[in-house]
């Protein structure tokens, strides 16, 4: 039986980590994601977790520990927020590189300067090139069930998963969520089962200096250099997607909740104008979407869920009716335009699917979007687009002169 | 025979001399012990052995005499800096000979 629980999206996300039951747990506190570190250590503390919490001076020693940790078999966490996750960005490669199975909650956050607690997506955005998994949930619901999903997917591609999820907006608001039979989660996820088994009788150099060329062994077998390593990393995140989609799907018949696999859509069926987004602004377009359609606009929603690996086949066959795309994001590739409205438009390339794309930045540092707002800019998109813009940045609420 | 394949995820190696290959051709000083200073010489006994202790590529043998591996010797020159009896001398290379 699962049990409902009125949780704050960091509270779901410390259940998950206690229904995974994970061994080693590293945190150095930073807003918003403290609460989730903290809740997990009185769950240790007390004994009702058998793990071990380290803890450490910075985020990059954060990290540090739970590849150590994860190296030698142990299911590990840790999550961070902004600064915390940039201080982590070097150890981010390492974990990937390494192909290790490291979980973490990323309570997305604005980046300083200047400072601000306050949320935006592009501490994750920043992190995009690392090698991890990306999930973007869109309620706290999602951020529980994810990161259960989030062991399973990364204990068999060998590759470690960040789950994002808005500061604030999610971290701190209460929603009912279920909390699962911790027995039918353990069936669910299976032991993890390290790719290489470290003991003093067999003992292995890990991650060596490699040289540009491949190599033979002492024993003869021919090794990769660095860049086959960097290939099988390529090709276990192109890999992953049949993986995530599957672990949604088995996740859902077993505990009755389909989050969408890759991308997820909302009234977009007959939809001629689809709006496109990640995470909580996600979910707030969904009402902007039922605000356009009360006023006669054919508007869907396609909420991109994993942004790494990028779902190049599931977004062609979203958009593939769309007679215009308005992208809105909480993040902004300086000097270009938001990194998920590129990654959009380069999956479409080349497909005879080339509607305007339009680019909305919102909700930069926590400044607040409200669903009327969301459906005002779609309606000045159209508007925009009649008059043969096809393509169009816009930064919503914000002085620009 | 089919070439054995390269299944590692990361980058590993099991410990063995030579992993890094013939790393002695990296060097450009070469050690060169006098054993009539060597410690464990003139003893005739196991003595000393701070060389051995102290190279960074293990490629010193313990024994008696000591020995040296050129194949995978660097050249740092650590041994000749530690030696107490002043019983290795680096030896530079002439330019462009090994």
């Amino acid at each position: 039986m699962s049990d409902v629980q009125i949780l704050t999206g960091n509270q779901a996300a410390a259940h998950a980590v206690k229904l995974c039951k994970v061994q080693v747990i590293s945190a150095y506190p930073i807003t918003p994601s403290t609460p989730v570190t903290e809740t997990i250590s009185q769950w240790v503390e007390r004994g009702e977790l058998k793990a071990e919490y380290i803890r450490v001076e910075s985020e990059h020693s954060v990290m540090t520990v739970c590849i150590s940790a994860s190296t030698v078999g142990a299911r590990t966490f840790t999550s961070t927020s902004s600064h915390g996750l940039l201080y982590m960005h070097e150890q981010l490669h390492w974990a990937a590189g390494s192909r290790l199975p490291v979980v973490l909650a990323c309570v997305n956050r604005g980046v300083g300067a200047p400072w601000s607690i306050f949320n935006d997506q592009q501490d994750s955005i920043a992190q995009r090139d690392t090698g991890w998994i990306q999930i973007y949930c869109r309620d706290n619901q999602e951020i529980l069930d994810s990161l259960i999903q989030a062991y399973r997917i990364a204990e068999q591609v060998y590759c470690p998963v960040m789950v994002c999820y808005d500061g604030f907006i999610l971290s701190h608001t209460m929603m009912p969520v279920a909390i699962p039979d911790a027995d039918k989660v353990c069936r669910f996820l299976p032991p993890y089962r390290p790719h290489t088994i470290l003991c003093p009788e067999d003992p292995r150099n890990i991650n060596p200096v490699i040289f540009p060329w491949q190599r033979r062994d002492a024993e003869g077998v021919l090794r990769g250099g660095y860049m086959d390593l960097r290939w099988k990393l390529q090709h276990a995140l192109e890999g992953s997607r049949d993986v995530i989609v599957e672990t949604c799907r088995s996740f859902a018949e077993e505990f009755g909740r389909d989050h969408g696999g890759m991308l997820w859509a909302y009234r977009a069926d007959d939809a001629e104008i689809l709006l496109a987004s990640m995470g909580s602004l996600a979910t707030e377009a969904t009402v902007a979407v039922d605000l356009l359609r009360q006023q006669g606009i054919r508007a869907g929603l396609v909420g991109i869920r994993v942004y790494r690996p990028f779902p190049r086949q599931e977004v062609r066959e979203a958009f593939r009716g769309a007679t215009a795309i308005v992208v809105f994001e909480k993040d902004i590739s300086y000097g270009y335009e938001g990194a998920l409205c590129s990654d959009i438009k380069a999956s479409l390339y080349g497909t005879g699917i080339k509607p305007p794309i339009h680019n909305f930045i919102a909700g930069l540092g926590g400044r607040d979007v409200k669903a009327g707002e969301l459906a005002e800019a779609v309606r000045s998109s159209l508007v925009a687009i009649a008059t043969g813009e096809k393509e169009k940045q816009t930064w919503l609420n914000c002085m620009t002169e | 025979m089919a070439e054995e394949k390269d299944d590692n995820l990361s980058a590993m190696c099991k410990p063995a001399a030579g992993e890094a290959g013939n790393t002695g051709d990296w060097r450009d000083a070469t050690p060169v012990l006098d054993h009539a200073k060597c410690i464990a010489s003139i003893k005739n006994r196991p003595a000393c052995y701070l060389c051995w202790l102290y190279c960074p590529e293990g490629i010193v043998t313990a024994g008696v005499p000591i020995e040296i591996d050129m194949t995978y010797c660097k050249g740092c020159g650590i041994c000749a800096e530690e030696c107490p009896a002043k019983a290795i001398t680096m030896v530079m290379h002439e330019e462009g000979k090994p």
